[in-house]
């Protein structure tokens, strides 16, 4: 495109490194600053791994060069090995861990950021009738329901009592619920901010000309008024994504599914300081990305927007 | 029978505040060919009744009772889908700033065809020429260039000429310009109001033209209508109103403009005390509160219109009081010597 | 002048002429319904109070911290007793030890919400586990109207370099993920919270020193941006200069014009936070990263439920329905500030 896009597109580029840099610093530094030593656990490691480890990071260096070699290795894509689950490298863990999270996750998304697209629509065009009265009283109460809570609920009534569902997230069909549980708090924001915005936009004096010019209604959300209804919900797809991704960690946890999240929690339980550090890492990266991503298509949509 | 008939015209805003009564029992007729002026201060219900007429009314308004017939067919009541034929087509409108009211993100000539394409039978390419035509008509030069630029790359004044080219692309019987100078500078006023006259004379429409400016009504309009919350106060012709205005409130407006024969040392004489609020409007005269003349019957009951001249009527009771009313229209007076 | 023909003159009509004398002011100032000028604060709170919706949220958010903060005090059972005669029982059920003292004439005080598994009266502990998370939101909103307004008014106010060093470090926090770091941090300060030497501290367990510490660091990013928004636009007003002009200092003027300025952002954007805070308490709880044992979080009374699920789900219910009515009460009633508060008045 042109000049001033490229320079915002690189200025959003290294501040998005610039975190993702800063999060790898912060979850180091934190995780050093255990005062138990990061290998002491109940469990007992292997010394074979230990002695491995021990040599590979160098933990009688100084924390700066400990830092750095960690670093220089995440950038090869080495994220040490697990000393939860002996034998296995970490990245190797997130990869298989991610296949699944990924799907979830993205269905969810996608549901999500569509369907609150066409509901929140719906409510601003049908504006103080039944629908929009029942739209609005269902978002604002899936809006004050964390993930868990409704995940908890869906596994209860459909799994449990009414048996419709599978509970195991490994079983046929058995990731409709979690989809659903991660997809409806994003999806009730997303329609309450499309409907907000979809009523700012219709407001808009050039739609009151372009209805006086005699187009029809459905031209009129179509053709002009839905490009720039949706900036709001771009904007929230970062954000989104965060709440996706650390809400997995949960409904995986519910459902059974072999995802990156159970692999975080149980991580935690099983005290594997390294698969912490790289899942909590991944996760971030996941995040900052998605939010250079709606920062660029951001953009894109409304080129008037002054980048600042 | 008047190309359009407004009978009785009643419209609310149902905000959650309460009813705001922005019309109150307006009527007036458009002849064919004529240009009417419909002056008012802001919150005169003006532009509502421009609205109205073409039911482009924004939630929560509602016309809540009353007639309005266009070559006597009546409005009130169609469906949207009816309504649209008429909007842009029969009658047409233009707003009063032309950044906001076109699309910034598509060209003008797109929306210029769009208008076209809609009403008309034209495929692409003719409805191309045709706004090509129209902008030249209206003024701006080298319209094959401009018809791909974006409204931000036009100056103001080219703006409300492409507003105006968009509205006139089909022909429409009636133009409603809502305060279309008010955003401009004084400069370009008076070319796109002489503008606005030259087309009408050249396609024979009527024109409604709604603004708070005095000088723009005897630039250009026959008939003038004098609104007051939502009320007509007097109307007349321009002539009539300027030189002989007799509502109190017209009175009032007259002695705030500044005049350029006026004697220096000639006080302009604002009108004093705050506009009305319309939600909450008093039984009587709704200008009484304001008015330096106001008696006791003007704020209990609304004065009817009568005829005060040959040209013009008024609903004021200081007016019935001087004796000046006639319930039949009077004769026209000769020419003075 | 030619003769004027006799007109027809309407006065013809029965009018009494009385009435054609003129108005006095006061008669004229009965008819105009004179909006009084209030100060915008009391027409805010005007509209606020006219909003069902939000006072009933209000009352209810009362309401249940009310029974939050009193009620522990004189009810009969406390949340850490155990007894495993009374194991799971139903709401309203009684044990059969606790039936024979029914019988015997003793007035033994039902089990509202039931029991959990280890015997210990729900009701009581969800109680608990809603003052947990009241305390958190509204230590939070404290954290972060105090950190907010400060970094944003220094910010607004100078300018120019400091605003603009400011904002840049405001624009990395804000892009960081705050829940991972949150998580991050329980974990970590995990065992160096539960073997801590403050009981104030070991006591409020290694989620919600996280909370804190996260929100102190992090949360208050918004707000800042929203103050300093405001304060950039007050800046300009002639007020300020007029201010400035009697040698007033930075900080009086800051204090006296811009912050009563911003009280309107500021209420409504703590009131969205508390919310935002609770979900991230009981979601850390339900994580097993929250208030430790035996202190009750609702997140980890949901969790708990979990293992018990199909037999006993009202364990579940009864939580995840505070936790709903909480967040529910303060998103409508933050809705209901924003729009009292707001003078655009919109949707």
């Amino acid at each position: 495109m042109n000049a001033k896009f490229l320079r915002y597109l690189v200025k959003r580029l290294l501040m998005a490194l610039l975190t993702i840099f800063l999060v790898i610093a912060i979850t180091f530094f934190v995780m050093h600053a255990i005062p138990a030593s990061p290998f002491s656990s109940e469990k007992a490691k292997s010394d074979a791994v230990i002695a491995a480890l021990e040599a590979k990071y160098g933990f009688d260096k100084p924390v700066i060069v400990q830092f750095f070699n960690y670093l220089g290795n995440i950038l090869k894509g080495d994220f040490g090995l697990s000393t939860g689950w002996v034998g296995n490298t970490v990245s190797e863990l997130i990869m298989g861990g991610f296949s699944y999270s990924a799907r979830i996750g993205f269905t969810a998304a996608i549901i999500a950021i569509v369907f609150g697209i066409i509901l929140g629509s719906i409510a601003a065009l049908r504006r103080d009738k039944l629908v929009d009265k029942i739209i609005q009283v269902v978002t604002t109460a899936l809006v004050s329901m964390p993930s868990f809570v409704m995940a908890t609920l869906l596994l209860l009534v459909f799994a449990l009592q009414l048996g419709w569902l599978p509970s195991l997230g490994n079983q046929p069909g058995g990731l409709i619920l979690p989809v659903i549980s991660l997809t409806l708090y994003p999806m009730a924001y997303v329609t309450r901010l499309q409907r907000s915005s979809m009523l700012d936009v219709l407001g808009q004096d050039y739609i009151r000309t372009a209805r006086a010019k005699g187009v029809h209604n459905s031209k009129l959300i179509f053709k002009h008024a839905l490009k720039n209804t949706l900036t709001p919900v771009i904007t929230y797809a970062g954000p989104m994504m965060a709440y996706i991704l650390t809400g997995s960690m949960v409904v995986e946890n519910i459902f059974s599914v072999p995802g990156l999240g159970r692999l975080f929690t149980n991580s935690m339980l099983r005290t594997d300081y390294m698969m912490i550090m790289g899942v909590t890492i991944f996760l971030a990266t996941m995040i900052i990305l998605m939010n250079f991503l709606s920062d660029i298509l951001y953009k894109v949509i409304d080129p008037r927007i002054d980048l600042g | 029978m008047s190309l359009l008939e407004v009978k009785d015209l009643h419209t609310s805003f149902f905000t959650s505040a309460g009813e705001v009564k922005a019309v109150n029992g307006l009527s007036f007729n458009l002849e064919k060919g004529k240009v009417l002026g419909i002056v008012g201060e802001s919150g005169s219900g003006k532009s509502v009744t421009a609205y109205s007429i073409l039911q482009i009314l924004t939630h929560p308004g509602r016309i809540v009772s009353g007639s309005i017939r266009f070559r006597d067919e009546e409005l009130v009541g169609k469906t949207d889908a009816e309504m649209r034929e008429i909007r842009g087509n029969k009658i047409s409108i233009i707003f009063q700033d032309p950044m906001t009211s076109l699309n910034p993100t598509f060209t003008i000539g797109n929306q210029l065809e769009e208008a076209i394409l809609l009403h008309t039978n034209r495929n692409k390419k003719e409805a191309e020429e045709r706004a090509i035509e129209m902008l030249r008509l209206v003024g701006i030069s080298e319209p094959e260039k401009r018809i791909k630029q974006y409204a931000f790359e036009l100056s103001g004044g080219m703006r409300q000429r492409v507003m105006i080219a968009m509205a006139l692309a089909c022909e429409p019987d009636i133009l409603i310009a809502d305060e279309p100078t008010t955003a401009l500078d004084v400069t370009i006023q008076a070319q796109i109001l002489e503008l606005i006259l030259d087309l009408q004379k050249k396609m024979g429409m009527a024109v409604i033209m709604i603004t708070h400016d005095m000088g723009v009504i005897a630039q250009i309009c026959d008939e003038v209508i004098v609104m007051y919350a939502g009320s007509v106060c007097e109307r007349g012709t321009a002539d009539a109103i300027f030189y002989h205005p007799c509502h109190e409130y017209t009175k009032g407006l007259m002695r705030s403009i500044p005049d350029m024969n006026d004697d220096d040392k000639k006080r302009l004489v604002p009108i004093s005390g705050t506009p009305i609020d319309l939600l909450h409007m008093p039984p009587g005269c709704p200008f009484a509160p304001r008015c330096d003349r106001a008696m006791k019957i003007c704020l209990k009951e609304k004065a009817k219109e009568y005829w005060v001249g040959h040209d013009q009527l008024s609903a004021c009771w200081q007016n019935i009081k001087d004796g000046i009313c006639s319930t039949e229209r009077p004769e026209k007076e000769e020419e003075e010597a | 002048m030619s003769e004027k023909k006799k007109l027809k003159n309407p006065l013809s009509l029965q009018i009494d002429p009385e009435l054609f004398r003129e108005a006095s002011e006061d008669e004229k100032k009965q008819q105009v319904t004179m909006r009084e000028s209030i100060s915008f604060m009391k027409d805010a709170l005007r509209r606020l109070r006219k909003n069902k919706i939000a006072m009933i949220s209000l009352i209810t958010i009362v309401l249940i911290a009310l029974i939050a903060f009193i009620v522990p005090t004189f009810y009969p059972y406390t949340y850490t007793k155990q007894d495993v005669t009374a194991q799971n029982l139903a709401p309203f059920q009684y044990s059969q030890k606790e039936q024979m003292k029914i019988d015997k004439g003793f007035s033994v005080f039902p089990h509202i919400m039931g029991t959990d598994s280890l015997g210990r009266d729900y009701a009581i502990r969800v109680i608990y586990g809603t003052r947990i998370s009241l305390l958190v939101g509204i230590f939070s909103a404290l954290i972060v109207i105090v950190i907010g307004i400060i970094y944003g008014s220094i910010s607004g106010y100078f300018g120019g370099k400091v605003d603009m060093v400011m904002m840049r470090i405001v624009d990395i926090i804000y892009s960081l993920p705050d829940v991972l770091i949150v998580i991050l941090l329980s974990v970590a300060i995990k065992d160096w919270v539960s073997t801590s030497q403050s009981q104030l501290i070991a006591r409020l367990g290694a989620g919600m020193v996280s909370i804190f510490i996260v929100f102190g660091l992090l949360y208050w990013v918004s707000m800042a941006r929203q103050v300093r928004g405001q304060i950039l636009s007050i800046k300009e007003q002639e007020y300020v200069l007029a201010s400035k002009a009697i040698g007033a200092s930075p900080a009086r003027i800051i204090r006296k014009h811009m912050i009563p300025n911003c009280v309107s952002v500021i209420i409504i954007i703590a009131a969205m936070q508390i919310p935002s805070a609770i979900f991230t308490e009981s979601f850390l709880s339900f994580l097993g990263l929250g208030v430790s044992v035996p202190m009750p979080s609702l997140g980890s009374l949901a969790s708990d439920a979990r293992t018990a699920l199909r037999s006993y789900p009202y364990q579940l219910v009864f939580p995840a329905l505070a936790i709903f009515l909480i967040v529910l009460s303060f998103n409508l009633l933050g809705n209901g500030l924003r729009d009292a508060f707001d003078p655009k008045l919109r949707n």
